[in-house]
């Protein structure tokens, strides 16, 4: 198989039967703070261009930076929930570059004295747990925006010139970085995928980002690279930049490990270089040439007294961190009793949250868990949206299955109800009501129902009476039928045994 | 090394590439010029290796200042038009720059 770049590639099968891979992740997250970094410039996401700028951000002479004491913070909140050590002196440094989205000819970042160290982040895959090292948590700022005119796709590709805003130039941007993770196997992509599902979460726990990949404040850089099975080296990596979904982040790893293995095959070296990612064919390819792109020539922010973290504010911030993804899926799972594989999918539908609060609002776990999993989970998989996304939040969902519990409505009638609050026609109660759903009680609309049925089949009645007691099933069926399933199949049955056996 | 530095420790080459990374023409004449007097910058300040002992940390700032920061809050911002009244180009509220080359496909 080739690409549209041209790469052959192996059959993933065959790569990881003769190649072990070894991969890295680089992951930046731009954290919810009001303000920049460096300046009080706001941070709000989507407003007109260049309208949130300064002179610190902008790079102008003579501005100087002031650290958010916020994102400091937030920063060290992240290293304590990676089980980091938090350095108790560190400084900025300035990374040199020329970019037009970096206005000061320099990026203030961290450099050998990061602000949280050696921590590590557990991942689960198909019920297996991969350790995944985390080197360094670094504050650093983020750059501006490029938008490349005159290309097709505002890729640079074509461009004849390129329009720079700078609202996000200054943003507080925080990097985690982890060792590179050896003996994963054909598991690589999943274990990358899952260690920034799991960062994800965490930071989202932490409240210190909105972590949103679609909109850039959780950004991805994927480093593969692959060695013969039982190699005492490691191959030459790549790193697949901007990698800015979950799924792309499988898909990079999955990408690279092929192409790089149909080079490999052929003799050939891979070279070690920044590769793009492809959204529309899950492809890379080559792009910025690595041969100058490391002499940064780093050297201390001479703006920036040095950070010194308070020995017992940290311990603090330790104290309050708040309960974590990890440890709130094995305390959800322990009282909802459920074995893991459940847990699993509940986590991968998206649905663990929601279920949380439904349960929260009075339903049981396994009927919440029903509700979600099934009727709800269709719906969301036809509308083409995220559970989330559907119209019905867990306390209308729980007041559902309370409606049900009750007997004022059975499963079906719960889903016509339910039709009726995506349609926003109100809480299932209200629905219930205005739609007259409720169940029927023993009216005389039922009695007559239940009547006509056993007229209308006296062959029937002749076997139940004879002793075939499953025959009464096509009694109840023909009675569910006439209330249009606004009976209750337990009363009709008791109703029309009554009956049956007395005459 | 401060006491051994009869040759130039910095090369033409050296030069060049610092040139190329801050983005500076230097001419061959300069080359040569500059490789000399950065040369005798660095034994310069080199002598203060002499002075350190291993105990005594580098240190960057001249002020005994640690944990300068500022609270969370928003300021007021530049208008868009002084931003980019400074600038050489714009367009669409944005500043216009030449075509990046070289760096990505």
């Amino acid at each position: 198989m080739t690409t549209t770049t041209g790469d052959r590639l192996v059959e993933f099968d065959d790569v990881v039967a003769r190649y072990e891979p070894v991969i890295g992740l680089e992951t930046h997250v731009e954290l919810g703070t009001a303000s920049k970094m460096f300046c009080g410039c706001p941070t709000t996401f989507g407003a007109e261009p260049n309208t949130q700028t300064c002179p610190v951000c902008l790079g102008m002479p003579g501005s100087l930076p002031v650290a958010n004491a916020a994102a400091i913070e937030a920063t060290i909140r992240i290293g304590l929930a990676l089980g980091c050590r938090i350095a108790s002196w560190c400084r900025f440094a300035r990374k040199n570059y020329f970019y037009p989205d970096i206005p000061k000819g320099f990026q203030t970042s961290q450099y050998d004295e990061p602000l949280c160290t050696a921590g590590h982040l557990d991942v689960e895959v198909d019920g297996e747990t991969y350790r995944v090292e985390i080197e360094r948590v670094h504050l650093e700022e983020d750059t501006g925006k490029n938008l490349h005119v005159g290309g097709a796709t505002g890729r640079i590709h074509g461009a004849d010139h390129s329009l720079v805003d700078f609202n996000r130039a200054g943003i507080p941007l925080v990097e985690i970085v982890t060792r590179p993770v050896p003996g994963v196997g054909a598991r690589a992509p999943e274990v990358a995928r899952a260690y920034v599902a799991e960062l994800r979460d965490i930071v989202q726990a932490l409240g210190v980002s909105d972590v949103r990949m679609e909109q850039g404040s959780l950004r991805c850089d994927v480093n593969t690279s692959l060695a013969p099975v039982g190699s005492l080296e490691w191959g030459t990596r790549t790193e697949t930049k901007n990698v800015n979904s979950l799924r792309s982040v499988e898909r990079a790893v999955r990408f690279e490990m092929r192409r790089q293995a149909a080079v490999l095959d052929d003799g050939g070296r891979v070279l070690q270089e920044t590769r793009h990612f492809h959204e529309e064919t899950g492809s890379t390819s080559p792009g910025r040439s690595k041969e100058e792109a490391t002499d940064y020539r780093y050297f201390p922010e001479p703006d920036l007294v040095p950070i010194a973290p308070d020995a017992e504010w940290v311990e603090k911030l330790r104290v309050d961190l708040p309960e974590l993804p990890a440890a709130r899926r094995a305390r959800l799972q322990q009282e909802w009793g459920l074995p893991a594989t459940e847990m699993t999918w509940l986590v991968n539908a998206g649905a663990l949250g929601l279920v949380e609060e439904t349960v929260a609002a009075g339903a049981s776990p396994a009927e919440a868990r029903k509700w979600w999993l099934g009727e709800l989970a269709r719906r969301a998989n036809d509308a083409g949206v995220d559970l989330t996304g559907l119209a019905v939040t867990p306390a209308q969902v729980a007041e559902l299955t309370r409606l049900v519990a009750e007997g004022t409505i059975n499963d079906k009638l719960a889903r016509q109800a339910l039709d009726g609050v995506l349609a926003g026609e109100g809480g299932p109660a209200q629905v219930v009501e205005a739609r007259g759903l409720a169940v029927m009680g023993e009216s005389d609309e039922l009695v007559a129902a239940v009547d006509a049925a056993i007229a209308g089949a006296p062959d029937v009645v002749a076997k139940v009476q004879a002793g075939k007691v499953q025959a009464l099933g096509a009694l109840v069926g023909a009675v569910m039928k006439t209330t249009r399933g606004k009976a209750d199949a337990a009363t009709v049955k008791r109703m029309l045994e009554e009956r049956i056996v007395v005459s | 090394m401060g006491s051994n530095r009869s040759m130039s420790s910095i090369s033409r080459e050296d030069v060049a590439h610092l040139a190329r990374l801050a983005r500076l023409a230097v001419t061959d004449e300069e080359l040569d010029r500059f490789a000399g007097q950065l040369d005798q910058v660095l034994s310069a300040v080199a002598r203060v290796g002499e002075a350190a002992v291993a105990d005594v940390p580098p240190m960057s700032h001249a002020v005994p200042l640690t944990n300068v920061t500022r609270p969370d809050e928003v300021t007021p911002c530049l208008s868009r038009d002084a931003v980019l009244a400074g600038a050489p180009a714009a367009e669409d509220g944005r500043f216009r720059v030449p075509r990046i080359l070289g760096e990505e496909e």
